[in-house]
C-alpha cells in the first residue's frame, strides 16, 4: 500500500520542487557554516597573528574575539533561517503534497 | 514497589552522605589524583534537593511509561522547545563547563578555537540530518542505518558503534563524576562513582525517556542559570568592560599577550583539522545525541529543537569563554587557589577546577556549593542519556531484531532494556573504579573520533546515497572503527602517556581526519563493487526511503496520552 503512495509521490511534480528548494537552502547554509568556520580554522592554522591583532587604538581584545564570537553566532542564526522556511514554506509545500498524493 | 525502589535510592545517597561526614579519618587514606575537600554542606543539601525532586520526576514518569515507544523515545510527546532544552542538557556535559573553561583559563584563545568547534557541529546537523532522523528512525540509530539495508547485519554493526561510543563516554563521565564529587562534596571516589550509577539506573529503569528528558531539562535549566549569573558577577568584577578583563588577564598571565592569538595547541594543522572534523562530525555520530530526535512528534519539532538547543548552547559557550577569561585573573592570582598558597604553581583540585575557583571567589561558598550541585546534576543526566542510549541497543537492536528477528513481544523488549540499563550501570560502576587513576582526557577525542569515523558515514550515506549496500555499510563502518582506535591507541595520549613507550608511531593526537576519510572511502568503493542481487535490491529501495525522509510519509507518529 505505501509503496503506491511513495510512488505517486514520486510522481507528483511538487516533489521534485521541494526536495530541490529545500535541498538547495540546506545545502547553501551548511556551506556558509562549513566555509567560514575552517576558513578561520585555516587563519589558526597557516596565519594566526592575523587573528591577533588589536581590535582598536590601545585595545587588548584582539579581532579573532569577534569573529569567533560571529562565528557562533550567525551559524546559530541561520539554523533560525532553515527553521523558519523548512517550518513554513516547505512544510506547507509538503502537506499540500500529502494531501494530495492520499488515496 | 516503584515508590520502594525510589525511596531506597534516596536513602542510600543520603547515608552516603552521612557517612563521609561522620568519617573524620578520610583524607588521610586517599591517594586518589584529585584532593578530597572538606565536607561542602551546601552543595549537599542542594545536591539533595535535586536528587529528591528528580526522583519525584521518575516516579511520575514511571507511571506513564508503559509501551516501549513511552520507554525509548517518551511516546514522541515532547515539544520542540523542551527537545531543544534537552538536547542542550545532554550536549552540555560538566566538560564543558570545566573543561572549556579551564581551557580558555591555561591557554586563552586556543580555548575559544576548541569553543568554536564543539559548537559548529549543531547547525550541520540541523541542515543534514535532523528531520531525516526524525522521519525514518523510531527507536535508534540502527533503525535508519538499516532502514533498507540487511537488518540483521547492519543493526549489528550500528549497535556496536553505538555501544563502543556509549561506553567510551561512560568512563569519561564517571570517572570526572568520582572526582569532582571527592573534590566538591568531600565524599570518596568510590562512593560518588556508586551514586552516579545508582541513580543513573533507576532514572532509566523506571522512568525511561521521559525521566532522562526531564532531568536534562531541569539541569540545562540549572547550568544555563549558574552559568549567567556566575558571567555577570564576572563581568560586573570588570566594570562590564570586556576588553578591561581582556587587559587585566593579559596582565595577570605568564604568558602575557600571546594569550589573545591563536597559539602552540593547533599549531599542527593536521591535528587542527583532524580535530575540528572529529567535533564537527561526531556530534551527528553521538547515539545519545540522535535518539533525542525521536522523542518529537514530527520533522517540524526536530527542527524547533535544533534551533532551541544551538541557541543555549551556543550562548552558554560564550559564557564559558568569558568565565575562563576571567578566571585568568580573579583565580590566576589569588593564593587561596593554589596549592601552598603559591600563585602559577598547581591549581587546588586540578587543572579542571578555575571555574568552581571562580564561583566561590565571586559568590562565597554558597554560590560554589550551588555550582558543584548543578556540576553532579549535569553528570547524572549526561549518563542517563547514555544509559538509555546504549540500553535500547542491546534491547530493541541486538534483542528483538536481530536475535528474535522482530517477535518478541513489547514486554519481553522491555524488559531486556531495563535488565541491560542495570548491566550499563553496574559496567560503567566498575570501569569508573577501574580508569579511576588513568587519565581519561584521550577518550573524549576517541568518543568523537569513533562517532565521526563509525556511526557518521554510515549514517549519512543512508540518507543520502542510493548506491549505498549492505557490505559496502559494513566494511566501511568497521574501517572507521578499527582505524579510529588504532591511530588511538599509537597516538601519544595511549602509546607514550599510558602505554609508556618512548614515542608515538601515530604522530597526531586526532583520528578523525584518517580514520573518517576512510570510512567514506571504504565503504563508497565497496558498495561501488557490490554487484550481488540484495545490492540492486538495496538501492532499488532508496527512492522510497527518500520519499519518507523528505515527507515523513509513513514515520511513527506521537502516541497519545
Amino acid at each position: 500500500m505505501s509503496n503506491q503512495i511513495y510512488a505517486r509521490v514520486r510522481q507528483n511534480a511538487n516533489y521534485g520542487i521541494l526536495v530541490k528548494k529545500r535541498g538547495r537552502l540546506a545545502f547553501i547554509l551548511s556551506a556558509l557554516v562549513l566555509v567560514s568556520y575552517y576558513g578561520f580554522m585555516m587563519v589558526v592554522a597557516f596565519a594566526p597573528s592575523l587573528l591577533g591583532r588589536p581590535l582598536g587604538e590601545g585595545m587588548t581584545l584582539t579581532i579573532g574575539a569577534p569573529i569567533g564570537a560571529a562565528i557562533i553566532i550567525v551559524s546559530w542564526l541561520l539554523t533560525g533561517v532553515y527553521s523558519h522556511f523548512a517550518n513554513g514554506e516547505f512544510e506547507e509545500l509538503t502537506e499540500n503534497l500529502i494531501r494530495e498524493t492520499a488515496e | 514497589m516503584r515508590r520502594f525502589l525510589c525511596v531506597g535510592a534516596a536513602s542510600l545517597i543520603v547515608l552516603a552522605a552521612l557517612s563521609s561526614f561522620a568519617d573524620p579519618t578520610f583524607a588521610a587514606n586517599d591517594l586518589g589524583a584529585a584532593e578530597k575537600q572538606a565536607i561542602n554542606p551546601t552543595a549537599i543539601i542542594m545536591f539533595l534537593i535535586f536528587v529528591m525532586g528528580t526522583l519525584g520526576i521518575t516516579y511520575w514518569a514511571a507511571n506513564r511509561t508503559k509501551s516501549a515507544a513511552d520507554f525509548y523515545t517518551a511516546g514522541g510527546g515532547i515539544t520542540g522547545f523542551q527537545n531543544g532544552l534537552a538536547i542542550a542538557g545532554d550536549y552540555m556535559s560538566a566538560a564543558t563547563l570545566l573543561g572549556l573553561s579551564s581551557l580558555v583559563f591555561s591557554t586563552g584563545f586556543d580555548g575559544f578555537i576548541y569553543i568554536i568547534s564543539f559548537f559548529v557541529g549543531w547547525p550541520i546537523i540541523l541542515f543534514l540530518v535532523a528531520e531525516r532522523l526524525r522521519n525514518l528512525g523510531r527507536f535508534t540509530f540502527a533503525d535508519i542505518a538499516s532502514y533498507r539495508l540487511d537488518q540483521a547485519k547492519v543493526r549489528t554493526f550500528a549497535a556496536i558503534g553505538s555501544l563502543t561510543v556509549v561506553c567510551f563516554y561512560l568512563i569519561v563521565q564517571m570517572v570526572g563524576a568520582g572526582q569532582l564529587i571527592k573534590l566538591l562534596f568531600g565524599l570518596d571516589y568510590a562512593v560518588a562513582v556508586v551514586i552516579v550509577g545508582v541513580l543513573m539506573v533507576v532514572y532509566v529503569t523506571f522512568g525511561g525517556m521521559i525521566a532522562t528528558t526531564w532531568v536534562q531539562i531541569i539541569k540545562a535549566v540549572l547550568l544555563l542559570g549558574g552559568g549567567s549569573v556566575l558571567g555577570i558577577l564576572a563581568l560586573a568584577y570588570f566594570g562590564f568592560n570586556l576588553d578591561f578583563m581582556a587587559a587585566q588577564a593579559v596582565a595577570s598571565h605568564k604568558a602575557g599577550i600571546k594569550i589573545m592569538a591563536p597559539g602552540s595547541l593547533l599549531a599542527d594543522p593536521v591535528s587542527a583539522v583532524s580535530l575540528s572534523l572529529g567535533l564537527v562530525f561526531g556530534t551527528a555520530g553521538l547515539p545519545h545525541i540522535m535518539m533525542r530526535f525521536f522523542t518529537v512528534p514530527n520533522a517540524k519539532e526536530a527542527r524547533k529543537s535544533v534551533f532551541v538547543a544551538s541557541g543555549f548552547i551556543g550562548f552558554f559557550f560564550l559564557v564559558v569563554a568569558v568565565l575562563g577569561l576571567a578566571a585568568i585573573t580573579i583565580v590566576g592570582t589569588d593564593p587561596r587557589f593554589f596549592e601552598g598558597g603559591k600563585i602559577g604553581g598547581k591549581i587546588i583540585g586540578g587543572g579542571n577546577m578555575p571555574v568552581m575557583h571562580l564561583a566561590k571567589a565571586l559568590g562565597g561558598d554558597l554560590f560554589l556549593g550551588f555550582l558543584s550541585a548543578v556540576a553532579f546534576a549535569t553528570i547524572l543526566a549526561v549518563v542517563s542519556g547514555l544509559a538509555l542510549a546504549g540500553a535500547s541497543a542491546i534491547s530493541h537492536d541486538i534483542y528483538a531484531r536481530v536475535i528474535r528477528k522482530g517477535k518478541a513481544t513489547e514486554k519481553e523488549e522491555m524488559r531486556v532494556s531495563k535488565i541491560a540499563s542495570l548491566a550499563l550501570g553496574v559496567l560503567a560502576v566498575v570501569l569508573g573504579i577501574l580508569f579511576e587513576k588513568q587519565n581519561v582526557a584521550f577518550l573524549v577525542g576517541l568518543t568523537f573520533g569513533i562517532a565521526a569515523s563509525a556511526n557518521f558515514p554510515v549514517l549519512i550515506l543512508s540518507m543520502y546515497w542510493k548506491g549505498l549496500t549492505t557490505r559496502g555499510a559494513l566494511y566501511g563502518g568497521l574501517t572507521g572503527l578499527i582505524s579510529a582506535v588504532v591511530c588511538v591507541v599509537l597516538s601519544k595520549a595511549v602509546w607514550v602517556v599510558v602505554l609508556e613507550n618512548p614515542a608515538p608511531i601515530f604522530p597526531y593526537e586526532q583520528p578523525a581526519l584518517f580514520s573518517m576519510t576512510l570510512a567514506f572511502l571504504v565503504t563508497i568503493v565497496v558498495s561501488k563493487l557490490d554487484r550481488s542481487a540484495s545490492a540492486l535490491r538495496e538501492r532499488d529501495a532508496f527512492d522510497d526511503q527518500n520519499v519518507r525522509s523528505q515527507t515523513g510519509i509513513g514515520a511513527s507518529g506521537a502516541v497519545a496520552h
